[in-house]
């Protein structure tokens, strides 16, 4: 028995050293970044090129505060259990300056409460959903990309224009989609009474029954449908409505169908003549623009995807807000950013003080087939501001905190 | 719904049957002789689109060179299961029962890491069939040629493998082992050689159905799993072993699913019900459906009596008091000597532990294999949350009630599980855990959906880290202690006679299936208990708690420190949380290499972590006496 419990012993006392290892103070400022990036890859690997690229350059510059920067990554496998002892550990024992990054709602949702908990600032990059600055805001977070209720609103113009009566929707059954649909349903009405949403269907995030619900939508005789598909699900619906002829002068809007992420992988099948939100970024000439893709290229021999822009952004702006504060105390960091101004490559940005919801913008326009690739035609920037509630409406939703 | 409508979604519904019954025709095949529940199933269809998309692209886009890619792919993947079975698979065929499920949950992981690497992060839209890119007008609506196609490849195969099954010997020999695998081994049919091949047949079938595909479906890396559980589902709805049984679930499954799009919304006694959000469930539904009105499946038959490889598991020893003391002593003095995180990680540890000894606990000792004990850990975490902030109690009351809460489903779920035995029983209760995720995915109002809820934190008094460390430990050290001391009082032995010997067990008057009731109650509460306190410690719950990955998390916890000892669950929950959180820190390629450790693991100790060091520690002391 002494055999047994001299084994334990031993096997006790090694994992006991190896959980006490002592952190190490480090010389460059760091920022704690939480993402899913084995759940969605497709997404995230430009997304982490982008940072990559942001840290580069704001190091190159000196860093700031006199101090390099640094990213420090952790994989948080899409759950929101895991990303809350991702940040556990980035804050006592990276001792990060504060959080940045996460995809899907539910774990930015959890990340942006823990904040709040540990009064520790968090700048969402990616996350979509209206809650995280809205129903659910937090004095601690802010959120960078423009939310499904903005990418929503910026479609509007266009689908109220063409006046068709009889609407049909497509969404994945989840937050997201059940957002985009909500959103679409109560703008459009607003500006055309008399519309009809004549079917909706709700289909298992990335295992729609491409074929089926393509049938029934095209069985409710509409003029029109808004779709918030995107990825898989999207390509198998286009694939299976082109094969049934439903496309066919049939108007389409898709909330994210111009983002690279998702057009592309279409190819010369891309759906001329749908309405998108996306990233043109074959024709984008802007200076602030025309400066990142050549460094993206230099760097990676790669075109960026929407994804680097939002991860190059979510560091600037993480930079700048540390710039402005002139400390890492988190009190001043949250103060700095209220009203913060970004360059990114889509033109400055400001993170509104009202939601803590960043001025971001998108483009909007139609999916053309050139040279067998999908790409945007007709495309128009639309500011994030212009595509936001008033600030009365947005304070009746937020929480008083 | 119109009579064309309604005849166009039935076609639908068929050439997404001939779909499913391909991959569930392999897993079926292989669990019949087998015996392996072979979670890479999905991960084989999943390589089959990957290399039907490059082997068509290299040869071309001319027909020949398209249906070359499709068997190409299939013969290439079959491959893979070939090396799969004998480089792991044969070493481990005389293990526990489900351990094997262990090793094919590292290839999976395994897999989907080389996946990315080799194909990349971007999905890979396939190209369309050549010369069958038209479609037919039938009642004035278009099906393309390819789905009509696919209707017809289902039941052609269902022939082509009846063939060789019926009329050749190498199909005699499968029947054989099916039946008694044992006898056909005594009567000196090499095994090993007629596993390999009928690995080599169930995942050819797998990469067929994949490459298949290829022009409805773009290769993506989530499919193993998506696929995994609809062949399940499809196979034990059939009746394991029974393929005409597996294409007539096929055949119920997409049908089910495609009139569920078809209805759309429908206001049926003026509630307005959108049919296509049960799309995401009804599979499960009919699988418990089925499973409660026929225990074996459509199609399936009474498993032939297996012949327990050896003897019953040995029975468990306590553990013993000094080692307890020196664990208990270690766990207090935790967080006095470091950082906050290694609290938060051993109160993740905790949970995960308490959670996988509940596992165990009807697993190991009952005898029933669950596949949907996440449930039980989801639905208390949940009733915590919700009595939180919807029914607005305190928290130390929500904390409490929500084990009970846990247990009141354990009461209604287990009423039917107990019924069934073995992998039947499994999936039925994977059936409940799916059906209830889905509820609490969808419903809004009570549990924020899809989102999940936020701002779950305990009271004032526990709010610091190590205040809540000392009550997890508290709670989940009591919840461990409990179950443990059931086992060792004559509830536990009367389980484990039920276990063992069912028929001797009634016999003299034991009510085994109201003890393994008991058992699935108290297992499902002390699931309960440790989904709350982990829900409390993060703050947050999102669906994600309820969901297939998290009981198979549970399963590879219990497998990985071994099902025959009672510590093992507590050190498999230790190590795979450590090793999960560790090893995504080193690599990005994290999983792949967590899945080379456990298959390590499982090559070198057959017994799990723990009983594998037993039996080291055993030979030692022999070779010493």
């Amino acid at each position: 028995m002494l055999t047994r419990n001299r084994l334990l012993a031993s096997v006790s006392a090694l994992l006991a050293l190896s959980f006490v290892a002592p952190a190490m103070a480090q010389e460059p400022i760091k920022l704690g970044e939480i993402n899913s990036y084995k759940v969605f890859a497709a997404f995230l690997d430009p997304y982490k090129k982008g940072m990559e690229l942001a840290v580069e350059e704001t190091n190159a510059a000196g860093g700031v505060l006199g101090r390099k920067i640094e990213v420090v990554s952790r994989d948080d496998n899409g759950n929101p259990a895991d990303a809350v002892r991702a940040a556990e550990e980035l804050l006592s024992r990276e001792k990060v300056a504060f959080l940045i990054g996460t995809f899907p709602s539910n774990v930015g949702l959890a990340v942006a409460d823990f904040a709040k908990q540990k009064k520790t600032l968090f700048i969402a990059g990616e996350p979509l959903t209206d809650k995280i600055v809205w129903d659910q805001g937090n004095a601690y977070t802010f959120r960078l990309r423009p939310s499904t209720y903005m990418q929503t609103a910026m479609l509007i113009p266009d689908a109220a224009k063409l006046h068709k009566k009889r609407w049909a929707i497509v969404y994945p059954n989840y937050e997201y989609g059940q957002s985009a649909t909500a959103a679409f349903k109560k703008l459009l009405k607003e500006k055309q009474p008399d519309v009809e949403f004549v079917a909706e269907q709700a289909t298992p995030l990335g295992k729609i029954d491409a074929g089926a619900v393509v049938q029934a939508l095209a069985d409710a005789k509409p003029d029109a449908i808004f779709s918030s598909l995107f990825g898989p699900d999207l390509a198998k619906f286009v694939r299976a409505g082109s094969e049934r002829g439903v496309f066919k002068n049939m108007t389409v809007f898709d909330l994210l169908g111009g983002e690279p992420e998702y057009l592309d992988p279409l190819k010369d099948e891309a759906p001329a003549g749908w309405y998108v939100t996306g990233y043109p970024w074959q024709d984008l000439k802007t200076a602030e623009h025309t400066k990142f893709f050549n460094a993206y290229k230099a760097k990676f021999h790669d075109y960026p995807r929407l994804g680097s822009i939002v991860g190059y952004s979510t560091v600037m702006s993480a930079v700048a807000a540390i710039k402005k504060a002139g400390s890492l105390d988190q009190e001043k960091l949250v103060a700095a950013m209220a009203n913060l101004s970004v360059a990114t490559p889509f033109g400055p940005v400001t993170f509104r003080a009202v939601d803590h919801q960043s001025t971001m913008g998108a483009f909007v326009g139609r999916i053309g087939v050139q040279d067998g690739k999908g790409v945007m035609t007709d495309w128009r920037f639309v500011d994030g501001k212009d595509a936001l509630p008033s600030d009365a409406d947005v304070r009746k939703m937020r929480p008083a905190n | 719904m119109t009579l064309p409508s309604l005849l166009i979604q039935l076609l639908n519904g068929l050439t997404d049957a001939s779909s499913l019954f391909l991959v569930s025709a392999g897993l079926s095949l292989i669990f019949g002789v087998t015996r392996i529940v072979n979670f890479a199933h999905g991960s084989l269809y999943m390589l089959g689109l990957y290399m039907a998309y490059s082997l068509i692209q290299l040869l071309g886009r001319t027909p020949l060179s398209f249906w070359a890619g499709v068997i190409l792919a299939a013969i290439a993947v079959g491959v893979v299961g070939v090396v799969i079975e004998m480089l792991v698979l044969r070493r481990i065929y005389r293990a526990p029962e489900l351990f094997q499920l262990l090793a094919t949950f590292a290839i999976v992981l395994i897999v989907k890491d080389t996946t990315l690497y080799i194909w990349g992060s971007e999905d890979l839209v396939g190209p369309r069939a050549p010369g069958l890119t038209m479609a037919f007008d039938i009642l004035g609506k278009r099906l393309p040629a390819y789905d009509l196609l696919l209707i017809v490849v289902g039941p052609v195969v269902l022939g082509l493998v009846w063939l060789l099954l019926t009329h050749t010997r190498w199909g005699a020999l499968v029947r054989a082992a099916t039946q008694d695998r044992e006898m056909v081994g005594a009567l000196g049919v090499d095994q090993a050689k007629l596993f390999t091949s009928v690995f080599f047949v169930g995942a050819a079938l797998a990469g067929l159905g994949g490459a298949l595909q290829i022009p409805r479906e773009p290769a993506n890396l989530d499919l193993d799993l998506s696929v995994i559980a609809d062949a399940f589902v499809v196979t034990v709805v059939g009746g394991l072993g029974s393929l005409p049984g597996a294409l007539l679930a096929a055949i119920l499954i997409g049908v089910a699913k495609s009139l569920c799009i078809g209805i759309g919304t429908t206001s049926i006694l003026g509630f307005e019900i959108d049919f296509s959000r049960l799309v995401l469930v009804v599979e499960f539904v009919i699988m418990g459906v089925v499973l409660v009105l026929r225990p074996y499946g459509l199609l399936g038959k009474p498993p032939a009596v297996v012949r327990a490889a050896g003897s019953a598991p040995p029975p468990l020893t306590p553990p013993r008091w000094p080692t307890a003391l020196a664990w208990i002593a270690l766990l207090v003095i935790a967080p006095m000597i470091s950082d906050d995180y290694i609290a938060a990680l051993l109160i993740d540890i905790a949970c995960f532990a308490l959670f996988a000894v509940s596992l165990h606990f009807i697993m190991g000792p009952a005898g029933m294999i669950s596949f949907g004990h996440a449930a039980y850990f989801g639905l208390g975490a949940y009733a915590g949350a919700v009595l939180l902030k919807r029914a607005g109690l305190p928290m130390e009351v929500s904390f409490l009630l929500a084990p009970f809460i846990a247990a009141a489903f354990a009461v209604l779920y287990g009423w039917f599980c107990v019924r069934l035995s073995g992998v039947y029983l499994a999936m039925l209760t994977l059936a409940f855990a799916q059906i209830t995720w889905s509820i609490v995915f969808q419903w809004d109002s009570l549990t924020s959906g899809s989102n999940g809820m936020v701002g779950i934190w305990p009271a004032a008094w526990l709010s610091t880290k190590s205040a809540y460390y000392y009550m997890t430990m508290v709670c989940c050290g009591l919840g461990i202690a409990f179950l443990w001391r059931v086992l060792f009082s004559p509830f536990g032995f009367t389980l484990r006679a039920g276990r063992d010997s069912p028929l001797r067990a009634e016999a003299i008057g034991i009510d085994v299936r109201g003890f393994q009731w008991m058992a699935f109650v108290l297992a499902g509460a002390m699931a309960g208990l440790a989904g709350v306190t982990l829900a409390f410690s993060k703050g947050s719950i999102s669906p994600s708690a309820a969901s297939i990955s998290q009981s198979t998390d549970g399963l590879v916890m219990v497998l990985l420190g071994g099902v025959e000892t009672l510590t093992g669950p507590v050190v498999g929950a230790g190590l795979f949380t450590w090793l999960r959180d560790g090893l995504a820190r080193e690599t990005d390629y994290w999983r792949a290499v967590f899945g080379l450790i456990i298959l390590l693991i499982v090559v070198l100790f057959p017994q799990g972590l723990v009983g594998g060091l037993k039996v080291l520690l055993g030979r030692w002391r022999e070779s010493r006496a």
